[in-house]
């Protein structure tokens, strides 16, 4: 008989070994799944992790859609373990799309050099007023920013359906809700030529690093990490609670908007109504499977963005819904979090005869 | 016609699934624990309403396989939660996003057909009433049963024995286990309960709101519906109050286009989150009332050290 | 020969071999003891001794992992609360288990088995509570209720399922001393009708008046057995710590400079359940201890937040430290001038559980070169905390172990260290030592006297009246949020502090009448 057991410190090694533990799990249920579905899941599993990768092109998919679940990653990371729990990243996302786009708009086929740099200001800049919002709800009025951040999102959305249905769109583009392509000096260029690679994963991986050290070694990331692990403690310390939370959400934004703009003047290269299959969302089991670490998100996002690619690849391959891809994201962070119990917690068994005192039925007379 | 009518009609159409999940939440957060995978459940509830209408041809079995899919993704989140102590955030957050994922999964082959929808029912002698008629007797009977859904609720939780107890862990489940209540089975029937509101109010949402199933249809109103449970400061009655109220901000686009109002339609789509930004904002500011209402141990996993 | 004058009862419950092992420590070793019906049988022994865990494996609440229990001549397996109460065992426990949020008969009505009507119960507690002398009203809130009211609340809801043996776990920690002698009433009226008692306490004077028989528990193990009438403090201090209680001495000495200035501070509190504080002012000079005394809920924690700076005063004037007005300043900014504070909760607020002892350094200690335009020092810390692990014997693996890993002492002598080695001018500590063994008990009173003598000004909040009477040089008590004068200990007795802590302590608002007194005592002394 198993019991479960706190441990007197928490295990570091099951901190790193959870998540090869969750990613086995959500690969077997994957594999019972495939053959549930009908399918031979050998070549499921070729389709889903092998063959997304066998190609200069395919690597360099790779790398494109880790750049924007990299960069919600490092933001979310930071808030989580802050204990600012920013659920809409993909809101903010959304609007540093928006601003950076609207910008490249504005500067229409200008070949000027400023319009890049102005763009990607713009893009972070506008995830960072989302941000403002929450930050601005939860200082002042103790408003709880899950669900704020939360209903940013659909707003967000909103406005850029009514922008690409309404003033922006495109009026050569045959009624489609887009907006007129980018110009040349707006769209990112291809850093490796046969892939459609841009500068982002570069800005990405250079704010890992960045984040990194703000974590590890700065007092301000420490204020941060108390702040999450223990609020009575910060308050002792006189951290102010409030210069956390903004700054938080702020980073969480600025990230966020920079991943959009990166998606809309990189591989998209226009405004439209479908900007991110949920990146935001899909940011935060990344940020999790990293065990809020930079590093550790740096591997996630490859994880997660491989992910995607297999879903796209099941698609094109085997008929099956897109869809596919949240299913198994679902599923990695169910088993994340399984697994994370391992962490606090270890199982001792107990063995029957141990646990009970002897029981004669007979009574007995003791004497004084 | 009087528009008011068919415009207070719809608006008691678009509360009842907010009602359904909104009651369920109440008494799950009661017992102290925060299930953020209401939206995942919801959409679970709708695709396996909508299937299992469209293969018996049965209205009551639609809502019967939802109630049932919702308890089984709920006991996914329980296991997590209360057996393995898993972080009740991010495991609502895990169940949301799989319940997306599995729901337009399994609904691919859905998109676009046609259903049997739940039609209101007539009641000979008090339909006929003109008037209010229409505005209390010509509803379909989930609607009925969401107000008794209420009163149940209410008399659970301020007059029954098993609410006490329910209200008391939710309140201190460490005394409550140190009395000999035991936690873990209250609650795991709460959450339960939880689940099959949410699907109940997900397949009425495909059932007879639109009547179809599309991907995501929910479109965010499980997370209304938690919400809802703050804004009722965990109190039945102000949650259906909440109900009601939010189910007119949503409906508010016909309202606005019945009076010939130039807004676009994407704005007018906002109001409803936009409302319950402003809610939470209004609710939040005083510290003392969350202090007051809000149950103490929410949202904190509860280990009991043998 | 058995003097305790139950030879011929047979005992109602006895334990045999208990033991008990946790990941960390083995909390019972091999534990026996036997009580009888009518018999107080004391469970004796300083924080960590196990005396605690004893008494949940006889609850239910725990299982133990050898030993035996018989009850009444039957061995049982106690597996559940609810069957111990059954069985007729009933305790009450020293954090109370009550809902505050519910009322006085709803939190019974739970406790109860069987559920009874409404207003039958009401009738039932007020008789039961007025029977026995501790009154109380089934309707009331228990948040609205004092921590005597409310451990009457749960001695109360073990009197109704008529018990046979009644644990009383640290019961006067929360009472005033004229509270204990009438709970010592209740308690001999209980046994005379033939309920056993086991009181659990580290108090020996009580245990000394109470008592017909004692077990003591050192470590985990049964140190000795005694009847407390025949024995003495010292002997019974030497069974439960195996040595001598050293004592701390206060020299008398002249208090210079007034170092932190509280006057006329009135704070509402925004916590629903919390107690305002009311026009209350003191002040400490350095080279003095200021201890103020009250049971918990009196405002203590109120004070304490307002003092550090954990919560800001609505006026900035109404605190000053060192001659400038503090009130409106983060607790930061008040150490930046000079000020530190020992917290009542250890892990969570004075230290962070899952940081290393380094790392907890850096929480206070940022401003001793541990932070350097911005960027973190590993070394500076590494260095200032071995420094405070030697200097105050703090038992743990090494700097690099996490807070949550030390024992309550060591912590506390950790967190008391760190605060003691940032060189402060004025320090505050509340409960200094509660939960902690004596050992480390009296390396933290030595400590702070220490402090005092090298001319800190310190305030000392505490539950523990003997504890103040020991180490401070005034003492004032704190009552519903107002703060009575202060007075030395020497002119004051228990019993005039039990009865200011109900309140009553006149229209004496200020301290002057009280320095003016000890002003000219000290020109008499000179003349």
């Amino acid at each position: 008989m198993l019991r479960l057991e706190r441990r007197a410190t928490p295990s570091s090694i099951m901190s790193v070994v959870s998540p090869v533990l969750a990613a086995i799990g959500m690969l077997v249920t994957g594999f019972l799944l495939f053959k549930l579905l009908g399918q031979d899941p050998v070549e499921a599993f070729y389709l889903f992790f092998i063959k997304p990768l066998s190609t200069t092109y395919g690597i360099g998919e790779l790398l494109l859609k880790t750049t924007p679940l990299l960069l919600c990653g490092l933001g979310l990371a930071l808030g989580f373990r802050a204990n600012v729990w920013n659920i809409g990243a993909e809101g903010q996302l959304t609007m540093g799309a928006i601003a950076g786009g609207g910008v490249a708009l504005w500067f229409g086929d200008s070949d000027s050099s400023f319009a890049m740099p102005v763009m990607l200001l713009a893009g972070i800049l506008g995830g960072m007023a989302w941000a403002a919002i929450p930050a601005f709800l939860r200082t002042r009025f103790n408003t709880n920013e899950i669900l704020v951040t939360l209903m940013l999102v659909y707003i967000a959305q909103l406005a850029l359906s009514w922008l690409v249905h309404g003033p922006w769109r495109d009026p050569q583009g045959q009624n489609y809700p887009q907006s007129q392509g980018f110009g040349d000096a707006e769209t990112m260029s291809v850093l490796i030529s046969g892939t459609r690679v841009t500068w982002g994963i570069v800005y990405a991986l250079g704010l890992a690093l960045v984040a990194w050290i703000f974590s590890q070694k700065t007092f301000a990331g420490f204020r941060m990490q108390v702040a999450g692990l223990a609020p009575a403690a910060a308050a002792y310390a006189g951290f102010s609670e409030k210069r956390n939370i903004w700054i938080a959400l702020m980073l969480c934004g600025a990230t966020a908007g920079l991943a959009g703009i990166c998606e809309v003047a990189g591989p998209i290269g226009r405004l439209q109504q479908q900007i991110s299959p949920g990146y935001g969302f899909a940011a935060i089991i990344v940020a999790w499977i990293g065990r809020l670490h930079p590093i550790g998100v740096v591997f996630g996002a490859l994880l997660m963005s491989l992910l995607y690619l297999g879903g796209e690849s099941a698609q094109m391959g085997m008929g099956l819904p897109s869809a596919i891809t949240g299913l198994f994201q679902g599923l990695l962070l169910f088993y994340l979090l399984a697994a994370d119990l391992f962490i606090t917690f270890r199982l001792k068994r107990i063995a029957p005869a141990e646990r009970t005192a002897v029981k004669p039925t007979a009574r007995v007379e003791s004497t004084a | 016609m009087n528009p008011l009518v068919p415009m207070i009609a719809s608006t008691v159409v678009a509360a009842t699934p907010l009602i359904y999940a909104a009651l369920g939440e109440t008494v799950v957060e009661r017992s102290g624990v925060l299930n953020l995978g209401i939206e995942g459940m919801m959409l679970i509830g709708a695709v396996s309403g909508f299937a299992a209408t469209h293969a018996t041809g049965n209205d009551a079995a639609g809502f019967v396989a939802a109630a049932f899919a919702g308890v089984a993704l709920s006991l996914i989140f329980g296991f997590l939660t209360l057996n393995l102590q898993t972080n009740q955030v991010a495991t609502g957050l895990a169940l949301t996003l799989f319940g997306i994922g599995l729901s337009a999964f399994v609904g691919y082959n859905y998109a676009g057909l046609p259903v049997n929808r739940l039609e209101p029912i007539t009641i000979p002698g008090l339909t006929t009433i003109p008037v209010l008629g229409d505005l209390l007797f010509h509803y379909d009977i989930m609607v009925y049963l969401s107000i008794a859904l209420f009163l149940g609720v209410q008399w659970f939780l301020t007059k029954s024995r098993a609410g006490l107890t329910l209200r008391a862990i939710g309140e201190s489940p460490g005394v409550a286990h140190a009395i000999g209540k035991s936690v873990l089975t209250t609650r795991y029937l709460a959450v339960m309960f939880g689940g099959a509101t949410a699907g109940i109010a997900g397949a009425y949402l495909s059932l007879v709101q639109t009547p179809m199933w599309v991907e995501g249809m929910s479109a965010g109103k499980g997370w209304i519906a938690l919400a809802l449970v703050v804004f009722g400061t965990w109190k039945p009655t102000r949650v259906v109050i909440g109900a009601y109220l939010f189910g007119g901000v949503t409906q508010f686009q016909l309202f606005a286009q019945g009076f010939g109002l130039p807004i676009p339609t994407e704005f007018l789509s906002m109001l409803p989150y936009a409302a319950t930004i402003i809610v939470l904002v209004i609710i939040c500011r005083d510290p003392k009332t969350i202090l007051l209402n809000q149950p103490a141990s929410l949202g904190r996993s509860f280990h009991s050290a043998a | 020969m058995d003097q305790s004058g139950f030879a011929d009862l047979k005992p109602r419950l006895v334990l045999t071999g208990i033991t008990k092992r946790y990941p960390s420590v083995v909390a019972n070793d091999d534990v026996s003891l036997s009580v009888r019906p009518g018999e107080i049988h004391a469970v004796l022994g300083e924080n960590g001794a196990g005396k605690s865990t004893l008494m949940k494996i006889i609850y239910g609440v725990t299982k133990p992992d050898a030993g035996t229990i018989m009850w009444n001549g039957l061995y049982e397996t106690i597996t559940a609360p609810s069957q111990a109460r059954r069985m007729g065992i009933g305790m009450v426990f020293q954090h109370f288990s009550l809902f505050e949020t519910l009322t006085v008969w709803e939190n019974i009505a739970l406790a109860l088995d069987e559920p009874v009507a409404t207003a039958k119960l009401a009738t039932q507690i007020t008789e039961v509570s007025e029977r026995y002398g501790l009154p109380i009203d089934p309707y009331r809130l228990v948040h609205s209720m004092s921590v005597g009211e409310r451990q009457r609340v749960e001695i109360v809801r073990c009197l109704l399922q008529e018990p046979k043996l009644l644990i009383m776990d640290e019961p006067t920690s929360v009472l005033t001393p004229q509270a204990v002698l009438i709970l010592f009433k209740t308690l001999r009226r209980l046994a005379s009708e033939g309920c056993s008692i086991l009181y659990i306490s580290h108090k020996l004077d009580e245990i000394r008046a109470l008592c017909d028989t004692a077990t003591v528990l050192r470590g985990g193990r049964v140190s000795g057995g005694a009847i407390p009438r025949n024995e003495t403090n010292e002997s019974l201090a030497r069974l439960m710590i195996g040595g001598e209680l050293a004592e701390c001495h206060l020299t008398p000495r002249e208090a210079k400079e007034v170092r932190l200035d509280v006057e006329h501070l009135t704070l509402a509190t925004p916590d629903p359940f919390g107690t305002s504080l009311k026009d209350i002012s003191l002040n400490v000079r350095s080279g003095e201890i200021l201890g103020i005394a009250g049971v918990s809920g009196n405002g203590q924690k109120e004070l304490m937040t307002a003092l550090s700076g954990e919560r800001p005063s609505t006026s900035g004037s109404m605190i000053r430290l060192f001659g400038q007005p503090v009130g409106h300043l983060n607790p930061a900014q008040r150490r930046a001038l000079g000020l530190t504070f020992v917290p009542e909760e250890r892990l969570g607020r004075g230290a962070v559980p899952p940081m290393s002892l380094a790392y907890n350094a850096l929480l206070t200690g940022a401003r001793k070169g541990m932070v350097q335009r911005g960027i973190i020092h590993p070394a500076v810390m590494k260095t200032f905390s071995k420094n405070v692990i030697e200097r105050f014997k703090v038992k743990c693996g090494d700097e690099q172990s996490v807070a949550s890993s030390l024992s309550g002492g060591n912590l506390q002598k950790f967190i008391v260290g760190r605060e003691t080695m940032l060189q402060p001018k004025m320090m505050i500590v509340a409960q200094p030592t509660w939960g902690v063994d004596v050992g480390a008990a009296q390396l933290i009173r030595q400590a702070l006297i220490d402090l005092r003598d090298q001319g800190v000004a310190i305030l000392v909040i505490s539950e523990e009246l003997d504890e103040l009477f020991t180490i401070s040089d005034r003492l004032a008590v704190l009552a519903a949020g107002r703060l009575s004068p202060s007075v030395k200990p020497a002119e004051t007795s228990i019993e005039q502090i039990g009865i200011w802590m109900s309140g009553k302590f006149g229209d004496h608002a200020s301290d002057s009448t009280a320095s003016v007194n000890s002003h000219m005592e000290t020109a008499h002394a000179q003349a």
